[in-house]
């Protein structure tokens, strides 16, 4: 038989099987596994066969989050040059069509954003290769939603290098430490965020990182404005910015690349919510866990506790729901917060965990004079109370059990009583 | 002829690697955590480390049996903060703005945990040349882990090694920074330290699997 005759997919086979219980197997294997389903079946035992694997439930996510990339090439480019616009004396209207969507706004965003995505794939997709290599394991899927989160979580200027840097970081000290996808405490994406954060403040804060151009054109006369709502807000008690609501719901303001536009981000989590990838429970009660810290500090500022002379007046007198709609916080609700595998594992856990990450987010966000944003910080906390909050919730139930185990029609022996409280301790 | 014979020389080697105080016991770590932003200042206080250790220990030693075992803790206590005293006077006579930069830690020395440990651990069941290795070697094995945290968290964090600035000027762009590099913020804090220390117990480990513990 001639080679021709060979599809590609009996070739990756034959070569498989030539690479087997070789060092280089596990790289091997996962470029076939991404390329097709394993031909491999399990032999022994009961196996229920299932398509929401978890290549499935990873691809389902980045599903989610291709409108938001797509979004952020338009934004990236139209805030570019809007704020050119405004600097040079002509603040431009909004125009959807005429304006917005245009190849100019996406071709900028594409060369600027794209290189961002490539790099967060292929430093961490090494990694994990080199990991799987050492380790003799089957590479995991666990770096494709992260590889995407990445990106879409950086101000849209950030160094490739610096990104580089922070994705070894992440991978290594956030996931494989701990033993690889699926162990890991902390949110590999919101790792790396972190520590691009404090590693290099100057570009992951401030008024300039947030519009592409800002840095170069700083302190030159064609000097561009890139500062964020939130940004303006701590800086400025209460005087008016030029952004309309739907601006902000729409996403177009300046941000992290992906994190603008709450409307797609809403469809996002409303498509996760549906398709059960993602906990609702989680979503909601984080929504109200905000709304309710917002509204607590529009009513410090009723009560006339905290007056204009204060530096959290901007961001305190801000009205509770708009919080939802401006900075990460939506982004990292819906793509964050629900991780499966940082996040809380029982229905009542959920709840508790969620609630708790909206309410820190407002509250750091209002606190940080220095950046004016929670959210990754608030997640990274509660991922590390997941485990405890799932512990106590287990527990209660338990004991509630106990209590009508007692008081059930046919009494129990104490002896058995003692049995079940031994287990489950 | 050998220097000291292969059970002396144990002494100085083996906290150096397979029972590092700070590796392996995991004591002294506040300090590791606190001084090590700079590379001078994990030196000088490495070196107040091993003063303190190697004379601590040959003190208790020699006092060992008339010290009331009751009360040999507080005795202990007044041996460490004596030549505590004595090197803090002494950096801050020869060296004052080093003393400056490790404030309250060279007094902090008194609490480290080696140094009692090491005292009722060896010390008091021990000669004084034995304990003076032991003290030597377990304030080296803190030492080295010191250099080399303060090695990497100065290198990265403030691009200089001693205070020199070994990549170049990150002000005049000169060296490294003319191609964009930066220091790394997160180097200086001390968290950095926390982690620095993590990875290099996980290298010990993975290179010598008899100390991974059990569980």
């Amino acid at each position: 038989m001639s080679d021709k005759r060979l599809t590609l997919k009996k070739r990756l086979h034959i070569l498989k099987h030539r690479y087997r219980g070789k060092k280089m197997a596990p790289a091997f294997n996962a470029f076939h596994t991404f390329l097709f389903t394993p031909n491999e079946t399990t032999h022994s035992g009961a196996h229920v066969r299932a398509a929401d694997d978890l290549k499935r439930t990873m691809n389902t996510v980045i599903l989610a989050l291709i409108p938001v990339l797509l979004f952020s090439f338009f934004n990236t480019g139209y805030q570019h040059y809007a704020a050119i616009d405004a600097a040079s004396g002509s603040p431009r209207e909004l125009m959807f069509f005429e304006n917005f969507l245009t190849w100019e706004n996406f071709w900028l965003g594409f060369i600027k954003v794209m290189p961002l995505v490539v790099i967060s794939y292929g430093v961490g997709l090494l990694v994990e290769f080199i990991f799987a290599i050492i380790k003799g394991h089957e590479v995991e899927e666990g770096y494709l939603v992260t590889g995407m989160l990445v990106p879409l979580i950086v101000p849209v200027d950030t160094p490739l290098w610096m990104l580089a840097v922070s994705v070894v970081f992440g991978v290594v000290i956030g996931k494989e430490v701990f033993g690889g996808t699926g162990m890991n405490i902390l949110n590999p994406a919101l790792t790396i965020r972190a520590f691009l954060f404090f590693a290099y403040p100057t570009w992951m804060s401030g008024d300039k990182v947030w519009v592409h151009g800002a840095v170069e054109r700083a302190g030159t006369p064609d000097a561009i404005s890139g500062e964020t709502i939130l940004g303006y807000l701590a800086q400025n008690n209460g005087s008016e910015f030029t952004y309309s609501v739907s601006d902000m719901f729409f996403g177009f303001i300046p941000g992290s690349v992906g994190e603008t536009s709450a409307f797609l981000i809403l469809l996002g989590g409303l498509f996760l919510a549906f398709s059960k990838i993602a906990s609702w429970r989680i979503m909601v009660s984080a929504v109200i866990g905000s709304l309710v810290m917002g509204l607590i500090f529009n009513g410090v500022v009723e009560a006339g506790w905290i007056t204009e002379t204060s530096t959290f007046y901007g961001l305190m007198s801000f009205e509770y729901w708009k919080h939802l709609i401006v900075g990460g916080l939506a982004f990292g609700i819906v793509y964050m917060a629900t991780d499966p595998v940082t996040g809380s594992q029982t229905n009542r856990g959920k709840w508790i965990y969620g609630f708790l990450i909206g309410f820190i987010s407002v509250m750091i966000r209002v606190f940080n004079p220095a950046y004016p944003e929670g959210v990754f910080l608030a997640i990274l906390l509660m991922n590390v109370f997941a485990p405890t909050i799932d512990h106590y919730v287990v527990r209660g139930n338990v004991k509630r059990r106990l209590k009508r185990l007692k008081k059930a029609v046919v009494p129990v022996s104490t002896q058995e009583e003692e049995n079940l409280k031994v287990e489950t301790v | 002829m050998a220097l000291l014979s292969k059970k002396d020389a144990n002494l100085i080697l083996d906290p150096l690697a397979d029972n590092n105080p700070i590796t392996i016991q995991v004591l002294g770590i506040c300090s590791a955590l606190a001084i090590t932003a700079e590379l001078k200042a994990s030196v000088v206080m490495a070196l107040s480390v091993i003063f303190v250790l190697g004379v601590g220990n040959v003190v208790i030693s020699l006092i060992r049996n008339i010290i009331p075992s009751k009360i040999r803790i507080i005795v202990q206590l007044i041996v460490v903060a004596t030549l505590v005293i004595v090197v803090d006077q002494v950096l801050k006579a020869f060296a004052y703005e080093l003393s400056k930069t490790l404030a309250v830690f060279v007094g902090l020395i008194i609490t480290n945990c080696i140094i009692m440990g090491r005292f009722e651990a060896f010390a008091l069941g021990n000669g004084p040349w034995k304990s003076f290795l032991d003290g030597i070697g377990n304030a080296l094995g803190y030492g080295v882990i010191l250099i080399i945290v303060g090695f990497f968290r100065e290198l990265l964090g403030s691009g200089t090694l001693f205070g020199i600035k070994v990549l170049g000027d990150p002000i005049a762009k000169t060296g490294v920074y003319a191609f964009g590099y930066e220091n790394n913020g997160f180097m200086i804090i001390p968290p950095a330290a926390l982690i620095v220390v993590g990875i290099i117990i996980w290298v010990q480990r993975s290179r010598n699997r008899a100390l991974i513990e059990e569980n």
